[in-house]
């Protein structure tokens, strides 16, 4: 199979063609929003820069960050570049830690956020010829609209079907013949469930490829639901503060991460601690500039995502600098002994311990000056023993384990099942005691 | 001849034993011996009980780890040397014990010693054969 391209020349240009772009729209949103975005203006003069010490990438560094809390402090649209009259459309995010993020878009932003939609679906191996069953909700949230410009694009036909009411959507898949599904990861392990219990048979579907994203899923979910829907899963990034889905896409004929469209958004890794930028290759923040967007473009944005990008040229030829998938975030953090440890890690060390429930809480205390970290755990029935030397055998294998993946020795902490309390949305996994 | 035993995972968290004891109380079952084995961080609390699947039953409900063994109970004379003399038994036939407890029951001329070997067959036949007197599970939920 020949790999498609929605945009060939840029998507395949070589390192330095693509670097002498970005430094030019670079120093041109720069510009702009020195001159028409006072928050912008405020924290440049602070920093003492000016647009004029932009003169190479390297001096993106200089920038100062925009953090989310920016976006809060100047709700809903003090960070816009341009006057109201010029903006078409807003969307805004859920805002489940405070006042929701406004975003802006202008007509051209629209026309670009389609264009780079489009080149998603592409990448992710959609045609004209296909029937997009476009599951992401319709609304403020950006998916869905999003995925729906970008798949009109292209060309294909769009069915807007929105989230829920899974039986509605699994009638109209059959009938439609739907061949490409956007979703939400775990809302496509909805559908491939309900339709088990309708007695559907995904082979008779002519469904081929899952597009998912808008959060964050493991590649055995990936396995799941390629084997349960029959179909090739590709994983797509993207966030309303930098436009919404097609800020990066994974490729059909992969070699592993997701294509950051860097013509447009230029991407950083940096260490969340120092802020300092990190060379490629190593595991940081992921930090955004919007190089070309006119309402709302973001200057060095922190996505509080955790990746790596790395430079190698893909499989498919493309150029454009790939991205891991996302594998924490940054607020869940925590600093032991000098070590970045992120619970997802811990989590990992669990699932792949038998009879262990993946509950479990980290507890951070200071001896002195000292960091102990505690890993409370679960014991289910299944691992139990009467016998204390298999118990303490268990507790030192997961310490073993934990200590060979974070590098940091904890004390792991056998507890009762179901002690720990269960989440109901966000999951309180850390308590952190210390008092620095 | 093998009498079940119920352990349940002790947390180290004060109260937790009381909260098992009021359990098996409103449960209406009464405990027959019992013993706990400890490190600095959890221990097990393993019990003999008239109702075993209820009791497990119930402490499950309130949220204990529990589990089910087999053990044996070895009845001697409550007298001097009762204990030795069963284990130079087992001594001689080189069996491990993993742990024992004992209780004395009610009539106060015997001794019970509950077993938990390595080996569980070949123990009760090296004991049967030294002439010792193996309860069943019926006769030890009922002393």
């Amino acid at each position: 199979m020949t790999t498609q391209y929605w945009q060939e020349e840029i998507e395949t240009l070589p390192r330095p063609g693509l670097e002498s772009i970005q430094l030019t729209r670079l120093r041109k949103v720069v510009e702009r929003v020195f001159r028409t975005v006072e928050p912008y203006r405020r924290k440049m003069k602070e920093a003492g820069i000016t647009p004029e010490h932009i003169t190479s990438l390297d001096d993106l560094a200089l920038l100062p960050f925009t953090l989310k809390d920016d976006l809060r402090q100047n709700y809903p649209f003090g960070m816009f570049t341009v006057d109201m009259s010029e903006v078409v459309r807003v969307h805004a995010s859920s805002g489940t830690t405070g006042k929701p993020t406004v975003v802006g878009y202008t007509r051209a932003d629209i026309e670009l956020w389609a264009d780079l939609m489009a080149r998603a679906l592409v990448c992710g191996g959609a045609t004209t010829g296909d029937m997009v069953h476009n599951a992401y909700g319709y609304g403020l949230f950006t998916g869905g609209l999003g995925a729906h410009y970008g798949a009109e694009k292209l060309g294909a036909t769009v069915i807007p079907v929105s989230g829920g009411n899974t039986k509605r959507q699994i009638t109209i898949m059959v009938d439609f013949r739907s061949t490409v599904l956007l979703s939400t990861p775990s809302y496509a392990l909805n559908l491939a469930d309900a339709m088990a219990e309708m007695g559907i048979d995904p082979e008779s579907l002519a469904l081929r490829v899952g597009i998912f994203g808008a959060e964050p899923w493991s590649e055995s979910m990936r396995t799941e639901v390629e084997r349960k829907l029959s179909i090739k899963a590709v994983d797509i990034y993207g966030l309303s503060e930098v436009i919404g889905p097609g800020v990066a896409m994974e490729c059909l004929d992969s070699s592993g991460g997701m294509h950051v469209f860097e013509d447009h958004f230029l991407p950083e890794i940096i260490d969340p601690v120092t802020g300092a930028v990190l060379p490629p290759g190593e595991k940081g923040e992921l930090v955004f500039t919007a190089l070309t967007k006119e309402a709302f473009p973001v200057i060095r944005y922190r996505t509080k995502d955790i990746c790596r990008l790395f430079y190698e040229t893909c499989r498919c030829g493309r150029t454009l600098v790939r991205m891991d998938k996302v594998t924490g975030r940054s607020d869940d953090m925590l600093i032991i002994r000098g070590v970045n440890v992120f619970p997802s890690q811990i989590e990992h060390v669990l699932v792949g311990t038998d009879g262990v429930e993946p509950h479990y809480r980290i507890i951070v205390e200071r001896e002195g000056a000292l960091d102990k970290m505690t890993v409370e755990v679960e014991v289910s029935d299944s691992l139990f023993s009467d016998e204390i030397k298999e118990l303490e055998q268990l507790r030192r294998r997961i310490t073993h384990d934990i200590k060979d993946i974070l590098g940091v020795t904890c004390r792991v902490q056998l507890v009762n099942p179901r002690s720990i309390t269960r989440s109901e949305g966000k999951a309180q996994r850390v308590i952190d005691r210390r008092h620095i | 001849m093998r009498v079940e035993q119920i352990a349940v995972f002790l947390e180290n968290k004060s109260g937790r034993l009381a909260e098992i004891a009021e359990i098996l109380a409103e449960a209406g079952i009464n405990i027959r011996a019992l013993s706990v084995a400890d490190t600095a961080d959890f221990g097990i609390l393993r019990l003999i009980v008239d109702k075993v699947s209820e009791a497990e039953a119930a402490l499950r409900a309130g949220g204990f780890t529990v589990g089910k063994t087999n053990v044996i109970a070895v009845e001697v004379p409550d007298k001097t040397g009762g204990l030795a003399m069963v284990l130079k038994a087992i001594r001689e036939t080189g069996l491990n014990v993993e742990y024992m407890y004992a209780f004395v029951n009610k009539t106060g001329e015997n001794a019970v010693l509950i077993f938990r070997f390595d080996e569980m067959d070949r123990a009760i036949e090296a004991l049967q054969a030294e002439g010792f007197t193996i309860l069943r599970s019926s006769q030890i939920y009922n002393l």
